[in-house]
């Protein structure tokens, strides 16, 4: 078996009894990224004399017998959001085009203390913005199953980089769905932690009450092991929950016995595919193989979720993203162009008697900030900070931004209720197996329809974990998503891995050739 | 709820953005759009649900107030699109 096909798991064990050393690992790896990613474009930048730099440093400390961390010599592609020190972080947006992160972020201080090979980081929409990695300011993503599909989003360069093999482990981030929906579009195993598991110190803020950060493997087991490392509470993080971190990778051999599983009547009805349902209604068949009972449970606020996520999350985005006023870091526009574009502004005005206009002209440092924002950030993320900006000011907050946190806590109880009766709850990860690029690029609300099954986790602030399980008669990937009570990712992992033994969908490779 | 133009214009003053032409139309009917799928929210009768800010619902999370080491002036200033070593400089702020 090729060091590429091999699972992060297997490699460790192959790199302890020192088979294969962490440059040759490492090596494969960029081999992949060389051939492959001018076609996929999964990530931003790669970084390949630092990670062989540290691949030869764990190479050496495993010669001397020195100890070394949980994931040594193991490459780890990182979504471009997280904080790495002096290292370049863009977000996929000009505005931070160049940016140089002044600390690590927590999750990042983690896998360099657990030694694992930041290979590169990763494509994604303008600050996650996004479900397909159209927004990136720099390039879309791929979907290596079939290069004309976008790949999803906003996690979509770390799914990508996973699904064609150009790095065995991925860190991204999901506010509604951007680890699960590209994981399920690249045929991958991706985990969305519950909401506190996992620090989001040093990760830029999109919103804050709904983001986390989670693994994205091949296999259940190497998501396990991913999550391990990088979850836990953190001082720095003040909405970090002081959550206990069992290990993962050795309790996932343990099948889960007396499950039930529920299926989410509303989940089922029309608009979903019918290569998906089917899927996914196999899927379901084999849980019942393996000993599951299976119950129709009902999420009835399910159908608002898209609908609440649009108001909380650019609510929380557009008062985040105040911080880029191009004063303190980040892109400023050119001031002697803009100063010479308000005097004319003002002449203007003088010359044609409009004395109210030109008093109510932006003052100098309101058109600097204004200029700078709108040459910095792209069209989608302008659109959800105007869409935030209006469901938050005077006159329109109860009806909108209070009305769709009550709403929250009502979508929160369905789920709160469903669990009453079962395990976990299983469903499509999308509605359809793969999206042409630019296929709905000029629709922002069908877009964010994309998000129906996986925003709600994030409102309920939920754990939920997506991995292949069939593919479409054209040659896509099918992903199912299974969801359980807060802090039962052990219960994702260990059922994503029972079904992992059972088939074998997560061991299918796309044919980049 | 379709919004106008104006609507429009103000909140992106309000969001410290600056809109061309095109901009604005497009953005005028496209939150039309959302906000008309927004809206379906109204038919929940949510009088007597109290709203959920967080996932999780810590309240005062307190640290020893003790001083830490911060980052170095220098390397936040290093950032700035334009400092003087010391503060960051912005356009004059007061008229003259």
């Amino acid at each position: 078996m090729s060091l590429i096909e091999k699972s992060a798991k297997q490699l460790l064990a192959d790199l302890s009894a020192r088979s294969v050393s962490a440059v040759e690992v490492t090596e494969a790896y960029l081999t992949e990224i060389a051939s492959h990613d001018a076609k996929v474009g999964a990530f931003l930048r790669v970084d390949a004399e630092g990670a062989l730099a540290k691949a030869r440093d764990i190479d050496q400390r495993r010669a001397l017998n020195q100890p070394v961390g949980h994931l040594a010599g193991i490459p780890v592609a990182v979504k471009d959001i997280l904080c790495s020190r002096g290292e370049v972080v863009t977000c996929a947006s000009r505005i931070l085009e160049h940016f140089a992160a002044p600390y690590d972020s927590t999750v990042v201080a983690k896998l360099k203390a657990a030694d694992a090979v930041l290979i590169g980081r990763t494509n994604l929409d303008e600050f996650a913005m996004g479900g397909s990695t159209e927004n990136s300011a720099f390039h879309v993503t791929h979907n290596p199953w079939d290069l004309s599909c976008f790949a999803g989003g906003s996690s979509g360069g770390s799914a990508a980089s996973v699904a064609a093999r150009m790095a065995p482990l991925a860190i991204g981030t999901d506010t509604g769905g951007s680890i699960r929906q590209p994981a399920g579009l690249c045929g991958i195993t991706g985990l969305k932690p519950t909401y506190g598991h996992v620090s989001r110190y040093g990760v830029v803020a999109f919103a804050s009450s709904l983001d986390q950060v989670g693994p994205m493997a091949r296999t259940a087991e190497d998501a396990a092991l991913l999550l391990e490392t990088i979850a836990g509470h953190d001082p720095l993080d003040s909405t970090s929950v002081h959550s206990p971190v069992p290990p993962y990778s050795e309790w996932i051999e343990q099948p889960l016995e007396g499950l039930t599983i529920g299926l989410v009547r509303e989940h089922f009805g029309p608009g979903l595919d019918e290569e998906v349902n089917a899927a996914v209604r196999d899927a379901i068949r084999i849980y019942e193989s393996l000993g599951a009972k299976v119950k129709e449970v009902s999420l009835p606020h399910s159908k608002y979720a898209v609908a609440t996520y649009y108001i909380i999350a650019p609510s929380e985005a557009s008062s985040n993203l105040a911080r880029y006023d191009g004063a303190h870091y980040g892109y400023r526009t050119d001031e002697r162009d803009m100063l010479a574009e308000l005097d004319a502004q003002r002449k203007a005005l003088e010359a044609a008697g409009d004395k109210k206009a030109a008093a109510q002209l932006d003052t100098a440092l309101v058109r600097m900030y204004r200029r700078s924002r709108s040459e910095g950030f792209g069209a989608e993320v302008k659109r959800r900070i105007m869409l935030g900006t209006y469901a938050l000011s005077a006159g329109y907050y109860d009806a909108y931004y209070l009305k769709a946190l009550k709403v929250r806590r009502l979508i929160r109880q369905d789920f709160d209720k469903a669990f009453e009766d079962v395990d976990l709850i299983a469903g499509p990860a999308t509605a359809a197996p793969g999206y042409k690029i630019g296929e709905r690029a000029d629709d922002p609300l069908a877009m964010y329809l994309l998000d129906l099954y996986t925003v709600s986790a994030n409102l309920a602030g939920i754990g939920g974990i997506v991995f292949p399980c069939g593919f479409s008669q054209a040659g896509l990937p099918i992903g199912l998503q299974l969801q359980a009570p807060p802090f039962e990712e052990d219960r994702l992992l260990r059922a994503a891995h029972m079904f992992q033994r059972a088939t074998d969908w997560h061991t299918r490779r796309p044919a980049l050739t | 709820m379709s919004l106008t133009r104006e609507q429009v214009e103000k909140v992106s003053l309000l969001a410290r953005l600056r809109l061309s032409d095109a901009e604005l139309e497009t953005m005028t009917t496209q939150l039309s759009a959302i906000v008309g799928y927004i809206e379906q929210l109204a038919e929940l009768d949510t009088d007597s649900i109290q709203p959920m800010a967080h996932a999780v619902e810590l309240h005062n999370v307190f640290r020893a107030d003790e001083v830490k080491p911060s980052v170095a002036r220098s390397e936040m200033l290093a950032n700035a699109p334009s400092a003087d070593g010391e503060c960051y400089l912005v356009p004059a702020v007061l008229g003259d």
